[in-house]
């Protein structure tokens, strides 16, 4: 067995208030993908940054040991020197520089302060051929997809000499081609000899990468699970991030489906940048009364732009279609226009497009429907409190308040708070965007209950998401999307991975 | 973990309390410490009678633009333009009243009107064609400027009209006149009996605001916050009003710009509007994305500015008597300066009236303070830039360690 790269012994973080970690301990083979998965709120982020000294020594209990040697980190540059590399989730990438001039940000190749370009990019070329990456090393950021923006991080990761690795969720923004092609350089990249610690909510992919799992709860070490020793299944690591067996993942739900609520006929979209290129096609699709349906599809399959097209035209030009509710016409040309016409919907993006981050809960709540709380224009301080207390309670939001900033929830909470912003809008057709992204297991399940209780009452719940097994888990119907257009409507029954993929596909070779 | 509980509110304890709202309890004590200071270094003149009157004449448009200002600010915009909308509107007034010889109540109103058409034209680009509104303003600055050399031809024109003077230079009269103003030492009783009453509903407004947020589990500050601030503003309030009665009273200005702090502040505080400005500052494609008309918010933020800024052009050009080419250069500094020192955050979506305000007393009596004491207006400069800086540092400060 290859000997110990790291070793991080009886951490201790606190927090004003919060015991972040409690002698956590985490130990990596040299060579070896070592998983680090958790709820959210369970200590990951502050593990790492406990190793890369964004919280120094002294500020923390307990003692790390890399390479054999007890290190004292102190700046993150102190960790960088010693080969330990951060990802993080939100990508660090300049978007208006190159490709090249990212990679050696900070770190150029230069003599008295003037940079060799043709070194410069020479070095880039060989960083970008190692990860895999086709394009050249004067491409702009901005220019190229979030996968590829993945790839460049790898490479400057790599042009510093990189002895661990650790990606914090790697492939949460990517789609299944970019994930899978990701875990692959990840595999190589061990066969190499690199030691890599991977946080992932996405527990196939874990499953799929990793040596060994090291489960953390509430901040501390639950246990660690070697892969090759047994075979270890995603339930079994739900068991020890939830500390229960997760029997069902998806509440039960018994349909009980009435007359159609949203009706849209030959939506036609153009882009809303390249303007003469037409991005949806005769996109026709019905929901009705408590019923849950799906929308599959890969990334960039029009999904999220169907959404916010049809959402008062939030997105695109050229829009053309007809959308009736309950049989009738409806005009949704602008989003209150959408909002009167009964239409919500929850953003994928909760934290740029959904909440104001600076705001309490109660005025997140209320937003969408400041006349429901005011009259005449002045707004009743006791009414809106009663609203936003009662969603509080009704969603179990976890706040020490409704006066919490919306800044300081966890990702399921905040999700719960944008879902009360709509519920108060009273919607007959909710849309669901990636409703339960970067949000821990527990939560998850939340959200799908919340989800039945709203079918229950009668409402249309449109779904997107990328994670195929939730919307075979929660869907009643599933169109799948490919390039701009419907190319399947799959029953419960008809439903299943494969056959999602099958459309996809075919659908894919038609063109 | 405390963040786990769904639990009923608790009353948040007094150490807590003052650390979350450092800010603006931080911002009175500043001003009361400032007002002491300059109180002792002037030998008592800056409390007299006479000065306070000018205290308030010479900050009264600060502040009432201020109020304009800091809804822009709080919407993630900024204006530059405020200064030269002052000298353009104050120059058409004075050509309306003297040249063309209108009455100062037709005058009033098309100057705020050309005001409000002034920020509205700056309103539509920043709004719907979405440029930046420091470009758009500073465009504006140029030519509103430029717009008013030429209508004036370079030249002031006065003096006005006494109907129109007031608006500045006037007093509420003394109808109660309880003694005789030419043996005692109060000349003006509205001063303070309007002080005393303002003093008693304010009071009497907050004890009831508490009582209804009890009863309803709302956030309250502890009663001993509640009832020290209550005192230093009454009394400050009240020594001024005394102040004020013993030498002319209320100037009219007092009072428009009380009632715009009032109006300005109910709406940003009490009404859909209010709150509108401030999520759209905070996250303006959330607040889009939840029904908000982002445009038409914007641009009538830009309205309002303008219509505020013309008001303030008008009492500016009534108080010095002449409509000057330059008047209101580098009023826009001020402005801005007062809104930040109050606490708004340049990244939209933060700030309040009342900060404002105070940040307006607080640049207005270092001004006067210094003037008083002969300090030179380059020094005073220097000084104020390292208070608005201060100020903010202060800010950030907290906000990190918080």
């Amino acid at each position: 067995m290859s000997k110990t790269l790291l070793e991080m012994r009886g951490i201790t973080k606190t927090f004003p208030g919060v015991k972040a970690l409690d002698n956590v301990n985490l130990k990596v083979r040299e060579g070896e993908i070592h998983a680090l998965v958790g709820e959210n709120g369970a200590g990951k982020s502050t593990l790492m940054k406990v190793l890369s000294g964004v919280y120094p020594a002294g500020s923390y209990e307990g003692e790390i040991h890399f390479d054999g040697q007890v290190r004292h980190f102190s700046t993150i540059s102190d960790s960088e020197h010693l080969g330990i590399i951060i990802i993080h989730q939100e990508l660090a990438l300049v978007p208006l520089l190159s490709i090249a001039e990212n990679i050696f940000l900070g770190n150029e190749v230069a003599t008295k302060g003037v940079i060799d370009w043709k070194q410069t990019f020479r070095r880039t070329q060989e960083l970008l051929d190692k990860v895999g990456l086709k394009d050249s090393p004067g491409t702009l950021i901005t220019d190229i997809g979030v996968g590829k923006q993945q790839l460049v991080e790898i490479a400057k990761a790599l042009s510093k000499k990189v002895r661990l690795l650790i990606l914090d969720e790697p492939t949460a923004s990517l789609n299944e081609k970019d994930s899978d092609a990701l875990l692959k350089l990840l595999m190589e990249f061990r066969t190499q000899g690199m030691t890599s610690i991977i946080i992932s909510h996405k527990l196939n992919e874990i499953k799929k990468v990793a040596d060994q799992i090291t489960i953390l709860r509430d901040g501390g070490t639950v246990e660690t699970l070697d892969c090759h020793n047994e075979d270890i299944s995603e339930d079994r690591i739900i068991k020890g991030m939830v500390g229960r067996e997760m029997e069902d993942r998806y509440p039960a739900r018994e349909p009980d489906i009435g007359e159609t609520l949203l009706e849209v006929k030959n939506w036609n979209v153009f882009h809303q940048h390249h303007r003469d290129r037409q991005f949806l096609h005769d996109v026709s699709f019905t929901v009705r009364a408590g019923e849950v349906v799906g929308i599959a599809g890969l990334m960039g399959a029009g999904r999220t732009e169907t959404a916010m097209s049809l959402f008062g035209r939030s997105w695109g030009h050229k829009i053309t279609g007809d959308v009736s509710m309950r049989g009738k016409p409806v005009d949704v040309s602008t989003i209150p226009k959408a909002i009167d016409a009964g239409l919500a919907y929850v953003t994928e993006d909760r934290k740029h497009l959904g909440l104001v981050l600076i705001n309490n809960i109660m005025h997140n709540t209320t937003l969408s429907n400041l006349n429901g709380v005011s009259s005449n224009m002045v707004i009743n301080d006791r009414q809106e409190v009663k609203v936003a207390s009662d969603y509080r309670s009704k969603l179990r939001i976890r706040s020490h308040s409704i006066y919490q900033e919306t800044v300081n929830l966890s990702g399921g909470n905040q999700q719960k708070v944008v879902l009360s912003k709509w519920l108060f809008t009273n919607p007959e057709v909710l849309i669901l965007d990636e409703p339960t992204r970067g949000i821990d297991v527990g939560a998850k399940f939340e959200i799908y209950s919340i989800i039945n209780q709203l079918a229950a009452e009668g409402k249309g719940i449109l779904m997107i998401s990328s994670e195929m097994p939730e919307l075979l888990g929660t869907c009643d119907r599933i169109y799948v999307m490919n390039e701009g257009r419907i190319v399947a409507e799959l029953s419960k029954a008809e439903a299943s991975q494969e056959s999602i993929m099958r459309a996809i596909m075919r659908s894919g070779e038609k063109h | 973990m405390s963040t786990d509980t769904v639990t009923q509110r608790t009353q948040p304890s007094v150490g807590e309390y003052l650390k979350k709202n450092i800010r603006e309890y931080g911002l009175l004590v500043a001003l009361v410490v400032i007002m002491i200071f300059f109180q002792i270094l002037t030998n008592g003149v800056l409390f007299r009678p006479v000065n306070i009157t000018n205290l308030v004449l010479q900050n009264s448009f600060i502040v009432i633009m201020a109020l304009g200002m800091l809804l822009i600010i709080v919407a993630g915009h900024i204006d530059l333009s405020v200064g030269s909308i002052v000298a353009f509107t104050g120059a058409m007034s004075a050509i309306m009243l003297v040249k063309w010889g209108l009455p100062a109540v037709v005058v009033v109103p098309l100057a705020i009107l050309m005001g409000a058409i002034m920020g509205a034209a700056q309103g539509y680009w920043v709004a719907y064609q979405k440029i930046p509104s420091f470009i758009v303003t500073l465009a504006g600055m140029l030519v509103f400027r430029g717009m008013t050399y030429v209508v004036l031809s370079g030249r002031p024109v006065g003096p006005f009209p006494k109907e129109f003077q007031v608006l500045s230079t006037g007093f509420v009269p003394d109808f109660l006149s309880i003694t005789d103003p030419s043996t005692s030492l109060i000349k003006n009783y509205v001063a303070l009996v309007a002080v005393l009453l303002l003093v008693g509903y304010a009071f009497y407004a907050g004890l009831r605001e508490r009582r209804l947020n009890a009863a309803n589990e709302t956030e309250n500050e502890p009663f001993g916050f509640f009832a020290v601030q209550m005192a230093i503003i009454g009394i400050v309030a009240i020594f001024i009003g005394f102040q004020l009665s013993t030498y002319r009273g209320l100037p009219n200005v007092l009072i428009i710009m009380g009632l715009l702090i009032a109006l300005y502040t109910f709406v940003t505080t009490r009404t859909t509007v209010g709150r509108r400005i401030y999520a759209m500052g905070g996250n303006e494609k959330a607040a889009k994305l939840s029904g908000i008309n982002t445009e038409r918010l914007t641009f009538y933020t830009f309205v309002n500015m303008g219509a505020l800024a013309a008001l303030a052009g008008m009492i500016i050009a009534a108080r010095l008597n002449s409509a000057t080419p330059k008047a209101g250069v580098g009023f826009e500094l001020d402005v801005i300066a007062a809104c930040f020192i109050g606490g708004a955050s340049a990244s939209g979506g933060v700030g309040k009236i009342t900060g404002a305000v105070i940040g307006a007393f607080i640049m207005g009596v270092m001004n006067n303070g210094m003037s008083i004491m002969g300090i030179g207006i380059d020094y005073q400069q220097l000084i104020k830039g390292l208070v608005l800086l201060a100020a903010v540092f202060f800010d950030v400060y907290n906000k990190n360690k918080g």
